[in-house]
């Protein structure tokens, strides 16, 4: 397998992990960055996922994964268990994020977490101009129906890994297309025009 | 634990099977029991399916529950009605694939479907054990698996596979041999009996007990104990169905009437499926089987036996890779109970993984066609398999 042929921001987290690793994924999904890390750089991997449809997915293609909820299910492991604990574009969805991101560090490592960015410049428009709660292709939903209760931008991430006493070793603002499998970097003024925020962060 | 269930899909089987039996500790050898007893000659009564490869290194045990046998699958004879008890998961192409897996099953010691039980006649004695057959567990059984397993020269085995009481010797294995076991598949079980699930036994048992044909567990020259047997399995049957299951299966539905009779037959549905169950079950059941099988569970404690209480403590001895599978509706082994195993297994570290599938059948579920534990299955046997290349 490519690195080309997970989607985009999952081949730049991808990108990031040493082989030989073990590594956990809250909110895995159907598997596909765990499944490619596995084949690819040989990690031993765990996945935390709450679809039982999505588990199943998972455990076809062969990978460690619990059905349950990842705030609880974090907490059972001892620490320093993993080198690495990623939260994949579901940090937002979090309903408390400072606890969690303090369990990432308790159990790995290193943590990387991804979310869409809340500072994007059409976000920022859409508030301005029509007065209404934004609805974008990376936040698709209304206010009343999202899941996403705690939007953020890449800025506001900055803010809180001070104030948390994380360290941010590594740090990728992208721009993705529709179907988020193909995207590129953003190197010019990232908090207004990245769609996605990636961060390798640490303990000091 | 209703094996036998009339769930068969068709499609492809392994086709015709053999029952076989393997006999040890034969004088001057005992098998001496975790009771401190010790009893021999000992006869498993086994099946095994699919090719066992040069490497030995694709044998799958599998484990039946209570008042299941070691016809696993296939047929014994091309005119039987039906096939072993999970042929629906057994078989080439299924979910446990006959063409990649040699998939071993044998009767539990204390059971009455060829393997040395109450029922068996005491070498000693000329006469049948009846309740002078030691009072076996749930690790005895697995002992006796493992003599079986030395006789067939399989030393590891890919995976131990079972459901209920079978899930119980699953975890039994992982925890007493802990080198031959490098993977295992708990389905709808428990490391430890609730009160609920031990009041039920006990009711099951006193049913049997004050039938006064029991005698003590000395009626096999006589007439047998149908009727405690009977009611037994019907107690056995509403621990395994659930409150929505009867409710869809059944709801207040009267059999063969319109109205109700002001009598004391079986007017409603439900009683009538309870009063059929149990009748099946005493033509093929052993009523000290059902004592000594029931009792075998209640006893089975794996935190007490291998943690000194700990479950975690417990699983510190496994090295097996984990697939744990509970069932919303299985209120005799709810879910709390699979995720406090997977607790204990992750705080050593243990490669597990769990899923809960959402089933409305009850405890029953396991043994019922469902393709997510079919590809469950299949994919977490494929990766462990992989792992060996």
């Amino acid at each position: 397998m490519k690195l080309s042929d997970l989607r985009y921001d999952l081949s730049i987290i991808a990108s990031w992990i040493e082989p030989g690793s073990r590594v956990l994924e809250l909110g895995c999904g159907e598997g596909d960055l765990l499944h490619w890390l596995k084949k690819e750089k040989a990690v031993k991997e765990r996945g935390i996922e709450i679809q039982e449809s999505k588990v199943e997915k998972c455990i076809e293609k062969g990978i460690s994964v619990l059905q349950g909820d990842i705030n609880e299910e974090i907490e059972d492991y001892p620490d320093n268990t993993f080198d690495y604990a990623i939260c994949s574009q579901t940090l937002q969805q979090v309903f408390e994020p400072r606890g969690l991101i303090h369990s990432m560090m308790r159990v790995a490592k290193k943590g990387v977490v991804s979310f869409p960015n809340f500072g994007h410049y059409r976000v920022r428009m859409q508030l301005a101009l029509t007065g209404r709660a934004p609805v974008t292709k990376e936040l698709p939903y209304s206010w009343h129906d999202t899941p996403n209760i705690r939007v953020l931008s890449l800025l506001d991430f900055k803010k809180f890994t001070e104030d948390a006493g994380v360290k941010i070793f590594k740090q990728a603002a992208i721009n993705t297309k529709g179907n988020q499998r193909q995207g590129r970097r953003v190197t010019v003024l990232p908090n207004l025009f990245a769609t996605y925020g990636i961060f390798l962060i640490g303990k000091e | 634990m209703s094996e036998y269930t009339d769930s068969s899909r068709p499609g492809r089987t392994v086709g015709l099977v053999e029952k076989k039996t393997f006999t040890f500790a034969g004088p001057p050898d005992r098998l001496r029991l975790e009771s401190g007893a010790e009893i021999g000659p000992v006869t498993l009564a086994y099946e095994t399916c699919g090719t066992l490869n040069p490497d030995k290194t694709n044998a799958v045990l599998v484990l039946h529950a209570l008042s299941g046998d070691s016809h696993v699958a296939g047929y014994y004879d091309p005119k039987d009605a039906k096939p072993g008890w999970w042929d629906i998961m057994v078989g080439p192409g299924k979910g446990i694939d006959t063409d990649q897996y040699f998939v071993i099953c044998s009767n539990i010691i204390g059971s009455c479907c060829g393997s040395t039980g109450p029922a068996s006649v005491n070498p000693e004695t000329g006469k049948e054990y009846g309740t002078r057959f030691p009072v076996v567990t749930i690790g005895d059984m697995v002992e006796a698996q493992k003599a079986l397993l030395d006789h067939l020269g399989i030393d590891t085995l890919l995976s131990v596979i079972g459901g209920s009481v079978g899930g119980m010797q699953v975890l039994e294995w992982c925890a007493r041999f802990p080198e031959r076991v490098r993977s295992a598949v708990p389905l709808a079980t428990t490391s430890r009996h609730s009160a609920l699930a031990i009041a039920f036994n006990e009711v099951a048992r006193q049913a049997i007990m004050a039938d006064p044909n029991w005698n003590e567990g000395h009626y096999y020259s006589g007439k047998k104990p149908d009727m405690g047997l009977a009611i037994a399995r019907m107690i056995g049957h509403i621990t395994y169905l659930s409150d929505e299951s009867m409710r869809l299966k059944f709801g207040r539905k009267l059999q063969n009437r319109s109205a109700l009779s002001f009598e004391f037959g079986a007017e409603f549905q439900v009683e009538s499926y309870l009063q059929y169950q149990g009748k099946k079950f005493i033509e093929r059941f052993d009523a000290n089987s059902f004592l000594y099988i029931t009792k075998a569970a209640d006893y089975f404690d794996l935190a007490r036996q291998y943690g000194s209480g700990s479950l975690v403590k417990a699983f510190s001895r496994c090295r097996a890779k984990f697939l744990v599978v509970s069932y919303t509706s299985d209120w005799l082994y709810p879910t709390y109970q699979s995720r406090e195993m997977v607790k204990a297994m992750k705080k050593n570290d243990l490669d597990v993984s769990f899923c809960e599938i959402d089933a409305q059948w009850g405890h029953d579920a396991f043994l019922l066609p469902n393709e997510r534990l079919d590809h469950l299955m299949a994919g977490f046997l494929k990766g462990v398999s992989d792992e060996i290349e």
